[in-house]
């Protein structure tokens, strides 16, 4: 690789040819605070808080764009750089609703903290009255841009999933982040994947706050309150906690579910076998009778929504089987229900999902295992459990580990890869492969579909079918290769998609990841590598050995793909327009 | 051919347009037909003479005698006693004629006769929507030049060797843009001209469209050969309909004469133009945000590097020039750099086109060579300042200029002399002011349009043009303090240091000339509470001077507020809480009792 050398703060670096100043400085150890810069995502040199001094260059510049060339003298650290941030910060408080001690953000807030490291003390220009600017019509998501700092990594982020649905609209001081004519962002076709949420600096994205419903829950002493954790959240959850990225927390997080009261604290993780159970089923019969190739998981209500909306015509491609959040709240109100014999109405599902479009997917019609019941009453963020544990009084870190109820608690090392790109890939290729190949020839491991590029392809030979494979994630990357299986340039057998990139280990609803870690710390990985090092310890690592899933089908299900799963554990599909003006 | 014994030109652009030129043509037709005179004379629409505050203008050639202010009804006197009997209306000549009875020659005008019209040749003298006309006037002769005689490296040191600079507002040198976008590799490039004229008072690239729209046409495509571009683009403002009409009538004709498409004049060079048309954003004749308009996305500056030259429209190596600086290119190659580099000073060569506005006899666009002392503009070329006040500034640049006080009146206009002074030349407006123009509220004037201009994109322009224009709203309120004025001052350093594209990094310029050449106004405002040239409202009181108030109740009659009381024949007093400082009794009052301050 080409190199340049240059020099910052006298420091001498040799950083790759074409490297900005912020990713040289990064080799050098030196931190250049940022508000804008997202790598690979957001370089647009608009915060103007990352201005170095170049020695010759007119005025400072934007070391998130500015390349470095060989000789190059950097200053990151001189007066007049603290002058400038400080001013520009002090320009952006000036225009933003500090009300930080009732902010959801406060303590993970990237302004915050930078107000705070460059020591704003006041804030001198006069501002308007700021009044909360609230956009609240998505089910996901509350945007106030009263606290938007126009920073645009959101809209880099729904870009980047080929999606687009905001954009700055107006313009100068009037310019705000907003939906195509100030439309509500359920009017738009936003799937609801929350990339923007989990790359806002500020409080001016979050979540909807579902915990309320929670709390009320819990406390209404006629109701059974349950909870499940997706496989996700065990690698995120400790991140709330400062424990360090890529901590599988599961034991504590468990502990803690408990102690918070729940009646059931189970892992979505076994539904998730269920999952691969159906699938694989599912994958199996379409091979055997000649359906409709490549099957395309379904574990994903963002993708399911990006198909609905941008690819109906491969919608009779996609698995019909629920996420596992689905089959998980379709068991618990039928299968679970019965068995404790309670009735579903005084059930409550809470599901724990890294995952912003779960709180739509809750509301999909065909979501009801149980008719006439949600098959989850309620789902919530990682974010937001960890806002529930801190509210709780629980000394997280201190906690013992606990296992989850074993009646719903016990699951793969298949299931627990889920939160992964390629890991329901590769669970379903560890039974399917055990099926059609026989237990002791099948692998256990298909590291070919492992990792974080956004396409990963391979090919199996198995006894009487070669199966071609994909694995993708993000959206956008989604629709350029779903573009190049209709145009006949690919041909696949079976297609995982994931609507965010990397997987569900980077979903909307994971913890914040500032940019200042996120730009240089492959935290993707970390996470990821949580849960293959769960899976790789685990005895169980192939779904149809999971004892739950027998009984349960041996029990009340009946047979694999039987009527009586689909009932409970399918759903449906219908194109949806991208406008609803 | 038809022996024609004398041309009737009439100007069509936007200001005499709008001034009724269309039913003068139609009166002009008509009553030379009932004389019987439309063999012999020809009716001609041509572009801008310059001097629009007094049009509709026709000039009558062969005399060449320029008609001001002429409407329909005029017609019939003009064909009848000048067409016919050879007798000049001399009600309607030109003011500046010494004696008007004498047919004065357009050319001998103050107005026009230090002025040498390089870039406006054309304007006011052909037919722009007639490709003949301009062919007639040397058109497209430099192109066949370029393409038949010079490589393309001659053409960029022509240009280079011309000295012309960007007019659009930097003043990059423009063979050297050439050169660089030259030297980028790749089989696609863009040629492309910025027609976004915005300056608040600018319209010389619109006279250019209007008037001489195959000129622009022309130096594009020699551009492109320059540089190895088989494409370019117009982006001209969708607000300047006739100039966008008459570009696509220009670019249809010089398909159907060959001189773009496949193969011009036969020669393996292809090239091709197309319009794009802004929406009224100031900041996309920014070029950066240009391009990203062209592209179809919102029209918002990119930070640079990579400079277009290297990495511009759709990513291909892209140069931009703006109008003025085109519409120099083919008398360049057709006269010579030599010629063209004797105009001018020793950095600045050429001419260059100004519009004068504001407190000016003659508002217009004049072209003088670079080095013409503004006290001539002022003074002789733009008759001077009217109704006998007192000159007190000229802002030039718009918004990303500077107020030149009187006591610079006589900086010889080029980009060196202009930047020394803390100006700029900016596209070339220059709006005069006189004493009744309050040097604050100036300054807020230009940071109000900067505030709703600026793109939103980078944080010290959105933001801090705002925190500036909120403490000028505070001076001028009559609510500033001494710290305010270091704040700006403070802003204004940070925005300029800090902003991510030109229109951010100029914005604070009208509030740091004025602070520094009319300091003691804004110290007026602040400590004294008092506006000296009248004009902030808020700082202003009428008061009625006893002794020379005569009772008549002229003035309460007039107040629109009821805000002046008092008995007939005793004097009069305004309650200062109800008046609104409209100035119609000061007007009304016929013995100058009332006074303000």
């Amino acid at each position: 690789m080409d190199t340049v050398k240059l020099t910052i703060n006298g420091i001498e670096v040799e950083a790759p040819a074409g490297s900005t100043i912020i990713q040289a400085a990064n080799l050098a150890g030196i931190k250049i605070p940022s508000l804008c810069y997202l790598k690979d995502l957001n370089e647009i040199g608009a915060c103007r808080i990352c201005m170095v001094e170049v020695k010759g260059a007119k005025g400072l510049v934007a070391s998130c764009v500015y390349p470095v060339n060989e000789g190059m003298e950097v200053w990151t650290n001189t007066q007049k750089v603290r002058d400038a941030r400080k001013m520009t910060l002090e320009l952006l408080l000036s225009n933003h609703r500090m009300e930080c001690l009732t902010c959801r953000r406060s303590g993970t807030c990237e302004l915050q903290d930078l107000a705070h490291d460059f020591g704003i003390d006041k804030v001198r220009f006069q501002t308007e009255k700021m009044e909360p600017q609230i956009e609240d019509s998505a089910l996901h998501l509350v945007r106030d841009n009263s606290k938007c700092v126009l920073c645009r990594r959101c809209v880099a982020a729904c870009a980047a999933q080929g999606v687009g649905v905001i954009g700055c609209n107006e313009r100068g001081f009037q310019t705000e982040i907003g939906s195509p004519f100030g439309r509500g962002l359920v009017e738009t076709a936003c799937i609801s994947c929350g990339q923007c949420i989990v790359n806002c600096p500020t409080g001016a994205l979050t979540e909807r706050d579902d915990t309320g419903k929670v709390w009320a829950a819990l406390a209404d002493e006629t109701k059974h309150v349950v909870i499940a954790t997706a496989p996700s959240v065990r690698a995120g959850l400790g991140e709330c906690f400062g424990m360090p990225i890529g901590t599988n927390v599961e034991g504590k997080m468990v502990a803690a579910m408990r102690r918070m009261g729940f009646d059931g604290v189970f892992d979505v993780d076994t539904a998730a076998d269920f999952t691969i159970i159906e699938e694989g089923t599912e994958l199996l019969e379409r091979i055997k009778n000649g359906g409709v190739l490549p099957l395309i998981t379904s574990c994903s209500p963002g993708w399911i929504r990006y198909a609905e909306q941008y690819h109906p015509d491969f919608l009779p491609n996609i698995s019909s089987c629920k996420s596992p959040q689905g089959m998980f709240g379709g068991l618990m109100k039928t299968y679970y229900a019965e068995k404790m014999g309670i009735d579903p109405k005084d059930m409550v599902v809470v599901s724990v999902m890294p995952c912003t479009a779960k709180k739509y997917e809750i509301k999909r019609p065909d979501m009801q295992g149980a008719p006439g019941y949600q098959d989850i009453d309620i789902s919530i963020t990682t974010r937001e459990l960890g806002e529930m544990i801190k509210r709780s009084g629980l000394n997280f870190t201190a906690l013992p580990d606990e296992a989850f109820d074993p009646i719903f608690g016990i699951a793969s090392g298949a299931a627990d890869i889920f939160g992964a790109s390629g890991g329901v890939m590769e669970a379903a290729l560890r039974t399917v492969s055990s099926i059609l190949a026989g237990e002791e020839n099948a692998p256990l491991e298909f590291h070919e579909v492992r990792g974080l590029e956004s396409v990963k392809e391979a090919t199996y030979e198995l006894p009487g079918k070669t199966v071609r494979v994909a694995v993708v994630s993000g959206t956008k990357n989604a629709g350029a290769l779903l573009d190049a299986v209709r145009a006949g340039e690919k041909e696949y057998d079976f297609i995982e998609v994931m609507c965010c990139p990397g997987g569900c280990i980077n979903g909307g609803g994971q913890p914040y990841v500032p940019a200042e870690i996120k730009n240089f710390v492959d935290y993707r990985s970390l996470r990821a590598k949580a849960l293959y090092d769960e899976d790789a310890g685990k005895e169980l690592r192939k779904s149809h050995h999971n004892p739950i899933v027998q009984e349960v089908y041996a029990e009340y299900l009946g047979e694999w793909g039987g009527e009586k799963a689909h009932h409970i554990l399918h759903t449906t599909y219908q194109a949806q327009p991208k406008y609803r003006l | 051919m038809n022996f024609v014994r004398a041309h009737v030109l009439v100007c069509t652009g936007t200001g005499c347009s709008s001034a009724g030129a269309d039913g003068i043509i139609s009166a002009f037709e008509e009553q030379l037909k009932k004389n019987g005179l439309d063999e012999e004379v020809r009716v001609v629409k041509t572009g801008c003479l310059g001097l629009c505050a007094k049009g509709p203008n026709v000039v009558v050639y062969p005399e060449g005698v320029y008609y001001n202010y002429v409407s329909a009804e005029d017609v019939p006197e003009i064909v009848e006693e000048h067409l016919l009997k050879g007798r000049p209306v001399t009600r309607l000549i030109h003011g500046d004629a010494e004696d008007a009875s004498k047919a004065t020659n357009l050319t001998d005008t103050a107005f026009y006769k230090d002025q040498v019209r390089i870039a406006l040749r054309n304007c006011g003298v052909i037919n722009p929507e007639d490709i003949d006309e301009y062919i007639a006037y040397d058109g497209y002769a430099a192109l066949a030049k370029v393409l038949t005689e010079m490589t393309p490296q001659q053409v960029i040191d022509e240009i280079k060797a011309s000295g012309l600079k960007g007019r659009g507002g930097a003043g990059f040198p423009t063979g050297l843009k050439w050169q660089f976008a030259a030297n980028s590799p790749g089989p696609v490039k863009y040629a492309c001209c910025n027609a976004d004229e915005g300056d608040p008072g600018a319209f010389m690239d619109r006279s250019v469209l209007e008037g001489d729209p195959h000129s622009v046409l022309e130096a594009m495509t020699i551009a492109g050969y320059a540089i190895g571009a088989t494409e370019g683009y117009i982006y001209v403002r969708a607000e300047y309909p006739i100039a966008v009409e008459r570009l696509k009538k220009a670019l249809e004709q010089s398909h159907e004469y060959g001189f773009l498409g496949k193969n011009i004049f036969g020669t393996d060079f292809s090239f091709d133009i197309g319009i794009r048309l802004g929406s009224g954003a100031f900041v996309c004749g920014e070029e950066t945000a240009l391009m990203v308009s062209i592209e179809g996305k919102r029209g918002e500056p990119r930070c640079r590097p990579p400079y277009p030259a290297v990495k511009g429209l759709f990513g291909k190596p892209t140069i931009l020039n703006n109008v003025e600086t085109y519409a120099n290119v083919c008398w360049i190659i057709n006269h010579g750099a030599e010629a063209y580099a004797a105009l001018g000073t020793e950095g600045s060569k050429g001419t260059k086109v100004f519009a004068l506005g504001g407190k000016i006899n003659n508002t217009g666009l004049v072209e003088i060579p670079m080095g013409t002392p503004l006290r001539q503009i002022i003074e002789e070329i733009g008759g001077g300042v009217p109704n006998g006040k007192k000159f007190k500034a000229v802002q030039t640049g718009g918004p990303s200029g500077a107020c030149i006080p009187a006591s610079q009146i006589d900086v010889p206009i080029d980009y060196e002399n202009l930047t020394r002074i803390g100006a700029m030349m900016g596209s070339g407006g220059m709006i005069v002011l006189d004493e009744d123009d309050c040097m604050v509220d100036i300054a807020k004037f230009f940071l109000q349009f900067t505030v709703d201009e600026s793109c939103g994109k980078c944080s010290p322009c959105r933001i801090g043009i705002k925190r500036m224009y909120d403490i000028l709203d505070r001076i001028t309120a009559g609510q500033g303090t001494l710290e305010d004025l270091d704040t700006l001052e403070e802003l204004a350093a940070h925005i300029k240091g800090n902003a991510l594209c030109g229109l951010g990094q100029t914005a604070p310029n009208p509030v740091l000339s004025t602070l520094k050449n009319f300091k003691d106004e804004y110290v007026a405002h602040v400590v004294e509470k008092r506006c000296p040239a009248g004009s902030c409202k808020a700082l202003l009181n009428y008061t009625i001077d006893p002794a020379k108030c005569k009772g008549c109740s002229a003035c309460s009659r007039v107040c629109p507020a009821d805000a002046i009381s008092g008995v007939v024949r005793s004097p009069f007093v305004i309650d200062q809480s109800k008046c609104i400082k409209c100035g119609s009794c000061m007007e009304k009052c016929k013995f100058g009792a009332i006074s303000k301050g």
